[in-house]
């Protein structure tokens, strides 16, 4: 079963229904999601041509339990150790990969996990995602935060005690532009120590200069590595071009960001290979790169405003978790953030095993954290959510719960150099 | 024994086993530093530079030595700033060098390290340099100023003991300043050896971290580190690695 993502609005005109229905219907009107747009920079690399390469071949029923055995006694896990455990034949393997990933995790990061917050600054988007809330078809409030209101965010989300702030935006480079962003990095030095960046793609150069904002690390999810797949799902605007968004993270490093991170949204394709490309996009980079750090995520699709039935499919629980200590044993020395898309009790299950970094006091819509963090309701407009999340732990109970487990919870781990 | 002491950049230590603090929860420090002994505890000034109420700082009892380490440091110019960012933390003037161009492994860049020790010893600061056991680098260290010099035995958080074993005998012979061995003890046994070898102090982290009973494992390894202290300076007996000796001597046949 797919999932049914296409949800007409009565607030639009009947143009503007008539291009999303085409768009829909007609690949022939969708421009070619591997052209590049005017402005974009194409960089010289082979990391996507060795990660294709891969991932194309990839048979995962191929796999048998004695190849999963031979990758679980193995010191190191290579490429095809790798794709056995991301096989069907490794989920009877489960709890054993589980306490290799645990073993792992432990000699790399110790007892430790790391706290992190988001803050959406701005929701207006250009791009058609079928699946995403803030997708320009979908009839939402939109909304673009000030100077002033930044500012009055960051301030409630610091005096929670957060000192690490992931900012994201929708992906519109007319209402946010770089210029806007950079302003808001700053702003974010003043109250965190550690500030990252989840924004629409962008050229070296800009990468450069909002790391001379402040900014250190740059997300940029893949949503899926099958391009073919890709191009059904990014029905308009500049997150269409599929290969301008691949090589976004290698961008980053070239403009001098510390770390990147990488994902698929796992559930919009098979997520076997989309795994498998989303590890070895941060394998091949970091042999390029070694200095740079990396992490990587694994959400699930989410219902969003106006379609409550978006699914992740066949990606249950088990099978996220058989995909998260497979990234471990084959990148041990990799972040792993499992965001509050996630249930409380998988959260907390998932730090002990592989997981190293966690949100908390979570809020996917724009200019809202008073009243979600205080309860203090006020009339200032709010803009409306990216997706739903499932575990809303505030920054302290998350502090609480993690020490429960066990964990020390760590807010800071890095100094800006 | 009673006049043994570590000497660092003309501090008098005790204990020969330092401690590392970074990957374990901070109410054990304060156990681990009883049961291990230690005088010397190492933490990353990235984890210090912190505004939470739990400041790693304040669970680290008086009287112990902080050895802020530059980790996150990618070359020279960084670990220098680091460095400066510990002593107005009021970390003190022990610094211990860590510099990565590699997040994989996290192998030291013995390079990049020489030049920081150089700088950073001629601001004062007691530079103790994380390095790749090599001769030639760690010659280059003392030249530059070093304190101690600090080798791995096998990759960081590894556990897997002294792969440098050959080397690190090599820096003990040759090298007249403490050599500390660092990163990949996984076990008392390996700090044993190692301190046996003529190492002059060990220090551990993720062993200990990683330990079912935290205080209990401390407590092994400085017993371990003693016992490997006591057996090197006593004198290690003759150990026969071939067979026996042989019992006609072959210079039998000389004359006067």
């Amino acid at each position: 079963m797919e999932n049914q993502f296409f949800v007409d609005s009565h607030h639009l005109s009947p143009e503007a229904l008539e291009k999303k229905h085409r768009l829909e219907t007609e690949p022939t009107s969708r421009k070619s999601h591997m052209e590049y747009l005017p402005g974009m920079e194409i960089i010289e690399s082979d990391v996507c041509q060795r990660v294709l390469s891969h991932m194309n071949s990839y048979d995962y029923s191929a796999y048998t339990a004695r190849d999963v055995r031979a990758a679980l006694d193995h010191e190191t896990c290579s490429v095809e150790d790798f794709k056995a455990l991301l096989s069907p034949a490794a989920e009877p393997f489960l709890e054993e990969m589980a306490q290799k990933a645990h073993r792992e995790t432990s000699k790399h990061f110790g007892n430790t996990v790391y706290l992190f917050t988001p803050l959406y600054i701005a929701n207006y988007c250009e791009n058609y995602c079928v699946y995403c809330g803030f997708n320009c078809y979908n009839h939402i409030n939109r909304m673009k935060l000030n100077r002033e209101q930044i500012e009055h965010e960051m301030q409630v989300i610091a005096d929670s005690g957060m000192e690490e702030i992931l900012i994201l935006t929708g992906e519109s480079r007319a209402q946010s532009d770089v210029a806007y962003i950079g302003e808001a990095v700053k702003l974010a030095r003043k109250y965190f120590r550690m500030v990252g960046l989840e924004i629409y793609p962008v050229n070296t150069d800009e990468y450069k200069y909002l790391h001379e904002c402040g900014a250190d690390y740059v997300t940029v999810f893949q949503e899926t590595y099958d391009a073919d797949k890709y191009e059904t799902l990014h029905l308009l605007g500049h997150k269409r071009v599929w290969p301008y968004r691949f090589d976004a993270q290698e961008r980053a490093l070239r403009g001098g960001m510390r770390g990147v991170a990488f994902s698929a949204l796992l559930g919009l394709s098979d997520f076997r290979k989309d795994a498998l490309a989303s590890a070895l996009h941060v394998y091949y980079l970091q042999r390029k790169y070694p200095h740079a750090e990396m992490s990587l995520s694994c959400p699930r699709l989410r219902p969003i405003i106006n379609n409550d039935k978006i699914n992740p499919l066949d990606v249950g629980e088990k099978q996220l978790c058989q995909v998260l200590c497979a990234y471990r044993i084959f990148l041990p020395f990799v972040g792993i953030t499992v965001s509050s898309r996630e249930s409380e009790s998988f959260r907390n299950g998932i730090v002990k095993i592989a997981a190293t970094k966690v949100s908390a006091g979570v809020s996917t819509g724009i200019g809202d954290h008073e009243s979600k963090y205080s309860g203090k309701e006020d009339n200032a407009a709010k803009g409306d959510e990216q997706f739903e999340i499932d575990d809303a732990r505030s920054f302290e109970a998350m502090y609480r719960d993690m020490s429960g487990e066990g964990l020390q919870p760590v807010l800071n781990d890095y100094v800006y150099v | 024994m009673h006049n043994d002491k570590l000497i660092i950049g003309g501090h008098e230590f005790n204990s020969r086993f330092i401690l590392g603090s970074g990957k374990y929860s901070m109410k054990l420090i304060e156990a681990a530093i009883k049961d291990a002994g230690a005088e010397i505890i190492t933490l990353a000034v990235r984890r210090a530079n912190t505004k939470e109420q739990e400041n790693i700082l304040d669970y680290i009892p008086e009287g112990i030595t902080l050895l802020p380490n530059t980790s996150g440091a990618r070359n020279a110019e960084e670990a220098v700033r680091i460095a400066r960012l510990a002593r107005e933390l009021g970390c003190g003037n022990f610094v211990k060098v860590e510099i990565m161009w590699d997040t994989k492994y996290l192998l030291p860049d013995n390079q990049e390290t020489i030049k920081a020790t150089e700088i950073l010893a001629n601001e004062g600061f007691v530079v103790m340099p994380y390095m790749y056991p090599d001769l030639n680098a760690a010659r280059d260290m003392v030249n530059a100023g070093a304190a101690t010099i600090m080798p791995l035995a096998s990759p960081i958080g590894s556990n897997k003991g002294l792969a440098t074993r050959e080397f690190i005998q090599i820096l003990i012979d040759e090298i007249d300043l403490p050599i500390i061995v660092d990163a990949g003890i996984g076990r008392p046994s390996q700090a044993c050896e190692a301190m046996e070898m003529g190492a002059a102090a060990i220090m551990a982290n993720t062993a200990l971290a990683t330990a079912g009973d935290l205080p209990l494992m401390a407590a092994a390894f400085r017993q371990a580190i003693e016992a490997g202290r006591k057996a090197y300076l006593s004198g290690l007996g003759r150990v026969l690695t071939r067979g026996a000796s042989a019992s006609d001597p072959l210079t039998g046949f000389l004359r006067d």
